[in-house]
């Protein structure tokens, strides 16, 4: 059995473009919840000085990690700032001097068991760099008595249209997502490593078999191109064949998820000690003059990012950091850059009136069912639809509107250009609340 | 200290994910059935003549302004850009004698379109398969112009009349499957219409389960109640109620599972009414009988989510605590 997904254009325009450096901005503003869970409290105060890699925000809440200053520089403010989602946290502001001073407490983290990794990956700040931003530490502090984890999947699918970040990856630094694989899968003792890639990048998938030639378990899993192949979930199936349950996580089944990205950045900290300070972006689109992979610091303003990608602000329209099916509308082109931002796409104003926000050509539903065909989880798009309008809280628990993902292939293939994806967001509020 | 220039920003579009969507309309899908039906329409002009045309142009085009009147009257948006309403007319078209009078015609485009789809909401609401119900309607209301049967390449008005294979049993393989026998417009000509509905599987517009789950089921209790199984599958409306009218998305269950029971529910139906009652032909009231018990498939065919967990079932204290 294969789950179901929905065949995208992949529009990978960016796939050969060498990563390139963005140069160092002004200034930067380090926001303090750039990972799921708790924000961070800053460490810093206006007037003090920073240097690179100096952690500038912690937490002693469980589920958090912390923020380091990509500058050397002067605080300037530390003020509330306005996220995407809409949610409000603190955000420190730095003058850059220019001089990129090095914080003295850089250095490689002494790795020798699971509990010094976990330490370590919790130090270095690091998310999950493929969007949702899960805590890695976390991840890898499972409780070894109640779970028996024998299975690394590494999740380099890349499905969303557009996004090259993790693909250059691989192409630059195999030998870091390969030596991460090899320390992680050693300190934790995991029998089965499985590279998962979508079957639209050979390139990397000859390059990853090829390192993982004399290593027989380490498993280079080909996978279709289907979005969204690269949900956890699917992933975690399609490389072990197991289903992760609702409610439970990937760790329940034995299973860590891990983005390639992440894993190659856990190696390099675990080699320099530097913090996740920068960080890989596509930027494509349509009003993209020169599409390109950066490498920009955290902190750094979009507009930067966006001008040296050539972006024409006359004709954009719409600005999305991450892919076209999940990724979030920006509205403001001064937000900085995230650890999470994996992906910026701007559009002109042309195909972003084709987008769904004025429902051009939008009918009754047809009941075709090609959402129930796309529905990755086999949930069925159309009667929870029609489940939220009637406010039949019973019915939506029972079709398990809490496992839908948001990822959106419903309302993708939706004929009658029905925004499913979004009334089951509304429908999962609903269903929670009282 | 100086604070980077705040650039003037310019309003951007904010909408919820995803942002892209495919290239497939309600219209578009139409199109492809329109297309899918293009060959039976010739095959019906071949066989029947240029009324045969006529009456097809008749019933889209007044389907259409049946269409228009009611969003007028209704006060809705205009929606016979969706193509819907001149599906429904081909498709009744399909069911009609080519010598039924253009007023009938008219009547059954009006039950179609205004009592059984703009009455109960429009595209999409209808419980029933509108092109059917204008069948039934004009069936019952005017049994003798509904049977008016006529010889195949016969091209006048004082045509001779014939009966269909059903009643007569006589005709050939070749000749059911080529459609040179009496019948309905549409329903006659079993190539042309196998060909649409390959059509219609290629472009992924339809699912086979319920068109071959309708035939295998006609085909077997055929052999089952003594009958020639392939004879009955080729005769008659099966294959056009089976490829154009089963498939029907609005009035047929969503799931694979639910489309496997209405097609063996319309066999049965079908098979119980051309043997055992007095009509002839009993497609046209098998599909209707399933679009009606539709909702009730739909409820019991749900699909499992993968990873999902048993709900915790509601004892009836509980229930009795809510009320």
């Amino acid at each position: 059995m294969r789950l179901n997904g929905i065949l995208l254009p992949h529009k990978k325009r960016t796939e050969y473009s060498q990563t390139k450096i963005l140069s160092l901005p002004e200034r930067v503003k380090i926001c303090m919840s750039q990972h799921m869970g708790a924000p961070c409290v800053p460490l810093v105060k206006k007037g003090d000085l920073v240097k690179v890699g100096q952690k500038i925000g912690d937490s002693e809440a469980f589920m958090s990690c912390p923020v380091h200053s990509s500058v050397s520089g002067e605080v300037v403010d530390v003020s509330e700032m306005l996220l995407a989602n809409g949610k409000t946290c603190k955000a420190v502001e730095i003058q850059c001097d220019g001089q990129q001073t090095m914080w003295e407490g850089i250095k490689p983290p002494h790795i020798n068991d699971k509990k010094s990794l976990v330490d370590a990956v919790r130090e270095s700040g690091c998310c999950g760099l493929g969007g949702a931003g899960f805590p890695t530490h976390i991840k890898l502090n499972y409780d070894e008595n109640k779970v028996n984890i024998d299975s690394l999947v590494i999740n380099a699918a890349e499905c969303e249209p557009y996004i090259t970040s993790d693909f250059r990856e691989m192409m630059e630094n195999p030998e870091d997502v390969i030596e991460g694989i090899k320390t992680i899968r050693d300190l934790l003792k995991i029998e089965n490593v499985y590279i998962g890639i979508e079957d639209n990048k050979p390139k990397a998938i000859e390059k990853m078999k090829e390192l993982t030639e004399n290593d027989g378990y380490i498993k280079v899993v080909k996978l279709k191109s289907s979005y969204p192949q690269g949900a956890e979930k699917v992933i975690a199936y399609s490389a072990t064949g197991r289903i992760i349950k609702e409610g439970s996580l990937p760790s329940d089944h034995g299973i860590i998820v891990m983005n390639v990205s992440t894993i190659a950045f856990i190696n390099r900290y675990i080699k320099t000690g530097m913090p996740l300070i920068s960080r890989r972006v596509t930027v494509d689109g349509d009003a993209v003059g020169r599409p390109c992979n950066v490498n920009v610091l955290i902190g750094t303003s979009l507009k930067e990012l966006l001008e040296f990608a050539l972006v024409d602000f006359d004709i954009m329209e719409k600005l999305i950091s991450g892919g076209p099916m999940m990724g979030m509308c920006m509205y403001d082109m001064n937000a900085p850059l995230s650890k999470t931002n994996n992906a910026f796409l701007a559009f002109k104003a042309k195909s972003a009136s084709k987008l769904p926000l004025l429902y051009k050509g939008q009918t009754n539903c047809i009941r075709c069912g090609k959402c129930i065909d796309a529905c990755p989880l086999g949930l069925m798009p159309t009667e929870l639809e029609k489940a939220y309008d009637r406010r039949d809280r019973e019915m939506l628990n029972k079709l398990k509107i809490n496992l839908c993902m948001n990822c959106g292939s419903c309302s993708y293939v939706c004929p009658a250009k029905r925004s499913l994806a979004e009334k089951n967001q509304l429908a999962k509020g609903f269903a929670l609340s009282k | 200290m100086e604070v980077i220039n705040p650039m003037k920003n310019k309003n951007l579009l904010v909408s919820p994910s995803p942002h892209i969507r495919s290239d497939r309309t309600t219209a578009k899908v139409m199109g492809h059935v329109l297309i899918a039906l293009f060959p039976a329409a010739v095959a019906s002009v071949v066989i029947f003549g240029v009324r045969a045309l006529a009456l097809i142009l008749f019933c889209a085009v007044t389907s259409v302004i049946w269409e228009r009147l009611c969003n007028l009257i209704m006060k809705r948006p205009n929606s016979t850009g969706d193509l819907s309403a001149v599906v429904t007319g081909v498709i009744l078209a399909f069911n009609l004698p080519v010598t039924l009078p253009f007023w009938m015609a008219a009547i059954g485009t009006f039950v179609a379109i205004v009592i059984t789809k703009q009455i109960f909401g429009g595209l999409g609401q209808n419980f029933a398969n509108p092109a059917i119900v204008g069948r039934i309607v004009l069936m019952l209301s005017f049994p003798a112009a509904m049977s008016n049967w006529v010889e195949p390449f016969y091209n006048k008005v004082d045509a001779v009349t014939t009966a269909t294979p059903l009643v007569s049993s006589n005709a050939s393989y070749e000749e059911l499957f080529l459609g040179v026998t009496g019948g309905c417009l549409g329903e006659v000509c079993v190539a042309a219409l196998l060909l649409g509905g390959i059509y219609l599987f290629a472009m992924n517009v339809i699912s086979p389960a319920a068109p071959l789950a309708f035939m295998g089921t006609v085909t077997a209790v055929s052999y089952l109640a003594g009958e020639d199984g392939f004879y009955q599958l080729l005769a008659g409306g099966v294959m056009l109620g089976a490829i154009f009218m089963a498939t029907d998305y609005v009035t047929t269950p969503i799931t694979t599972k639910g489309k496997i029971i209405f097609g063996v529910g319309c066999g049965i139906v079908t098979c119980v009414i051309r043997f055992l009652c007095s009509f002839p032909e009993g497609v046209s009231f098998s599909i209707l009988l399933m679009n009606i018990l539709t909702p009730y498939i739909d409820m019991f065919t749900l699909k499992k989510p993968i990873g999902g967990l048993p709900g915790e079932k509601k004892t009836k204290e509980v229930k009795e605590n809510e009320k």
